[in-house]
């Protein structure tokens, strides 16, 4: 740059930032486009399966009733309802404590091609005022008992 | 009592940053110089009058002086004492009377020690801070109100979430406070210099210590809540680009873009108006990332209650604040002089590429945490996580970090590669070997982590290399600030790529007497026995962990809290030079539903890790932070020096005139 004027350096310097600041923006679009997942509530899921090795979340309640611990002592099975549809999930780990029967939980995973959704992580909601806000839109009903169950 | 005079003194500090600003406007005119004296005292009071406000807030909580709402909602009378005033900001109302003050000390601060710019510059510096202050007044004073009070008073105070009761909270959202708040000084500094046009060296000399010094904290607080988050959660996990983290580590970015541009600013004189935006750009992240936070419109761990009017009135803020700012910078921009020229091979050259990368890296960060709001205005809802943001940053992270190997070494203005080619060659040759070693006797891993392994020790190599030849004794502070902070890059990336590559992770069910392995380790659980806590029962593992004749006693607990009612797990963990034994207890596992268990017969969850290197991260972060510690004193000390120069030279000059 040394025959360039100052003034000829600074639209050099604003073309670098601008090209490097659009490559990342192109590269974050592509990246998220492949990388992003989705969220589904079960009725969703049945409806428009994920492709089976696609990661996806899945929120909705844990239906009352129906926890398993598998033999391993360490494989959960349970039921996640959005009270249209059912689905089946399988969960090896600790389950964080919040985590109960009947309340709302988001698990974080794939869909096996036999239809259980296998989760590599459970987020259960931390606060006692924070709800996932993916489940806002289920029914104030719905809401009311979850809030007077994990009360 | 108490909380009516931190109301009022609330009220005062908000009259008084209203009459900052507008003295501090005036006085840009000819007419208004009679009010340039006022500005500096009134943002001294004005910064006393908010400390004073936080004062009464802390006192309301340390007292649990139910009749306070705030108090009774967040705070119980049975919780220890650090935990009570760590409540104070443990919650949206004190934590925005946190950030009022911390801005309006800083604010006093400066008003009272910076005489280097001209006067006219400060006072358009200090309206600035106090516009940016006003609003967050009328934020705390109209939609929350820390000393609202609760008629009657309720028996017992709600007491507070038990995941935040942590030694680490009470430190680590004030240490980010002060670093989110330190750019505001940045930020008016850049605002002060537009309305002037007075941007050149003097104003980035003037604006470093305060970037360095927010930088310190931001680098602190993000270290710190990696930390606890590693430890608290009981995920095993460091960094999840959860939306809260990625709210610290933008501003983060956009500080240390800032900082590196600034040292090109005051030596070179050059990228003058670039400067000045990263001053808006890092300022405007942190507000972003209070805006994210506080209204709870992204999912996130840390979400505080969710409250549309709160967001819609920081999203007013951040509108006015940068878009202002923007506008400011969109008229004025054009009339800041270029600055001085620089060849390609030069040290401006490996700046302004770091400065370009740190920039794209923030774009990757931005755009990835925004994604979610923007795809759910369409209907559909995503999530981003990891799988994103590891890979899109990595992609303009390991270039930069490539060449922070060589420029540190570059001359300014103008060199050749071949005079510092022998200097490069031995990271390099390092970073090779690094790659190799690890791609062929390490286990399988994926090519960033490999980059990551390899980088790492070239780095190390390559931050001691402006050492070289160089005096050691006589090397300015700031020197060894960079040769440190650059060598803690290379410190954490070589934690960070370990946790990936050589963590191994077992869960199991264990009867007590059982023992399983990890990585090297043998964990044997000895019982479970119940312990009590100030305001907690917990159900305690006693492990016992041996590795050759390094035998250590582990208790991770499932401890429940009373006030609330919530039960979470707490880690155990035994650090080791070579790395860290991480251990969650889970929960009870009965033979079958209903048969009688016999005692010793039921089985309880183990999550264990071995997680070798990984206390590097952090330890890398501290060396970080250090480095900019290094480079505070190194620059503060110069000031001082400077200072008491000129006034020895003023002195002597009076002396001889008489």
């Amino acid at each position: 740059m040394a025959g360039l004027k100052a003034k000829h350096q600074r639209l050099v310097l604003v073309a670098v930032a601008m090209l490097a600041l659009v490559a990342a923006a192109l590269l974050a679009a592509w990246a998220l486009r492949n990388q992003a997942s989705y969220f589904y509530v079960p009725s969703d899921l049945r409806a428009h399966p994920p492709a089976a090795d696609r990661a996806v979340r899945l929120g909705g309640m844990v239906e009352k009733g129906s926890l398993r611990t598998e033999a391993d002592g360490v494989t959960a099975d349970f039921v996640v309802t959005d009270f249209k549809a059912r689905v089946p999930v399988k969960f090896a780990g600790i389950r964080p404590a919040l985590f109960v029967e009947g309340s709302g939980v988001v698990a974080e995973g794939h869909l096996a091609p036999d239809g259980t959704f296998v989760a590599d992580n459970l987020l259960a909601k931390h606060d006692e005022r924070y709800v996932p806000r993916e489940m806002k839109d289920m029914t104030s009903a719905q809401a009311r008992q979850t809030v007077s169950d994990t009360k | 009592m108490i909380a009516e005079l931190g109301l009022a003194a609330l009220w005062l500090a908000a009259a008084l940053a209203a009459l900052q600003l507008i003295a501090g406007a005036l006085a840009q005119g000819s007419r208004g110089e009679a009010l340039a004296g006022v500005v500096r005292p009134v943002a001294v009071v004005q910064g006393l009058v908010a400390a004073l406000a936080f004062g009464c807030l802390v006192w309301c909580f340390s007292q649990t002086d139910l009749s306070v709402k705030l108090v009774a909602e967040n705070s119980h009378s049975a919780k220890p004492m650090i935990y009570k005033i760590a409540g104070t900001w443990g919650n949206h109302e004190g934590s925005m009377l946190l950030w009022v003050t911390v801005m309006g000390i800083a604010g006093a601060f400066v008003a009272l020690v910076e005489r280097r710019l001209p006067e006219k510059t400060m006072l358009a510096t200090l309206a600035g801070q106090a516009f940016v202050s006003l609003g967050f007044y009328g934020f705390l004073l109209i939609a929350s109100n820390p000393f609202a009070r609760l008629d009657p008073a309720p028996e017992e105070g709600n007491g507070l979430n038990p995941l935040l009761q942590d030694p680490g909270l009470a430190f680590h959202p004030p240490t980010l406070y002060l670093g989110y708040v330190g750019l505001s000084i940045a930020f008016s500094f850049a605002v002060g210099a537009l309305v002037t046009r007075d941007v050149g060296p003097a104003f980035a000399r003037a604006m470093r210590p305060w970037v360095l010094g927010a930088w310190i904290f931001l680098t602190l607080g993000i270290t710190a809540g990696s930390y606890w988050a590693y430890y608290v959660l009981g995920w095993g996990g460091w960094w999840f680009w959860d939306p809260v983290e990625n709210a610290s580590l933008m501003p983060w970015l956009a500080a240390t873009a800032l900082l590196h541009s600034c040292g090109v600013l005051a030596a070179r004189n050059a990228l003058r108006a670039w400067t000045v935006m990263l001053g808006v750009v890092a300022f405007s992240m942190s507000m972003v990332g209070t805006f994210l936070v506080r209204s709870g419109i992204l999912t996130s761990v840390h979400a505080f209650a969710v409250d549309p009017r709160r967001g819609t009135f920081i999203l007013a803020l951040l509108a006015i604040n940068i878009g202002g700012a923007l506008v400011l910078f969109a008229l004025r921009a054009g009339t800041v002089a270029e600055g001085e020229r620089f060849e390609p091979v030069s040290r401006e050259s490996a700046l302004v590429f770091n400065n370009v990368m740190l920039s794209a890296i923030l774009a990757i960060v931005l755009i990835g945490t925004l994604y979610p709001l923007v795809t759910e205005a369409v209907g559909v809802r995503v999530s981003v996580g990891p799988p994103y943001f590891t890979p899109a940053s990595a992609m303009f992270a390991l270039p930069m970090l490539a060449v922070m190997m060589v420029g540190p070494l570059l001359r300014w203005r103008r060199d050749r590669i071949g005079r510092v080619s022998a200097r490069v060659l031995a990271p390099a040759a390092v970073t090779v070997v690094a790659a190799v070693a690890f791609g062929v006797a390490g286990p399988a891993m994926g090519w960033l982590t490999l980059a990551g392994l390899a980088l790492a020790p070239g780095l190390a190599v390559a931050s001691a290399m402006p050492l070289v030849g160089r005096n050691l004794l006589r090397l300015p502070l700031p020197v060894w600030g960079m040769v440190v902070a650059h060598f803690g890059i290379a410190v954490s990336l070589f934690g960070m790529a370990s946790d990936a590559a050589f963590s191994v992770q077992k869960l199991a069910a264990v009867r007590v007497g059982e023992s399983v392995a990890v990585g090297p380790w043998r964990i044997t659980l000895a019982g479970v026995a119940p312990v009590a806590g100030p305001n907690w029962t917990a159900l305690a593992a006693d492990l016992r962990a041996a590795r050759g004749g390094d035998v250590v006693a582990l208790g991770p607990q499932q401890r429940t809290f009373w006030a609330p009612v919530q039960t979470t797990a707490v880690s155990a963990l035994a650090t080791r030079w070579d790395g860290q034994l991480y251990t969650v207890l889970g929960e009870e596992v009965r033979p079958a539903e209903g048969v009688d268990t016999p005692p010793g017969q039921s089985r309880w969850q183990l999550r264990l890790w071995w997680k070798p290197w990984v206390p590097m991260i952090w330890a890398g972060g501290a060396l970080i932070a250090l480095g900019g510690v290094l480079a505070l004193l190194g620059r503060l000390r110069a000031d001082l020096k400077r200072r008491y120069v000129t006034a020895r030279g003023a002195a002597r000059r009076e002396e001889a005139g008489r």
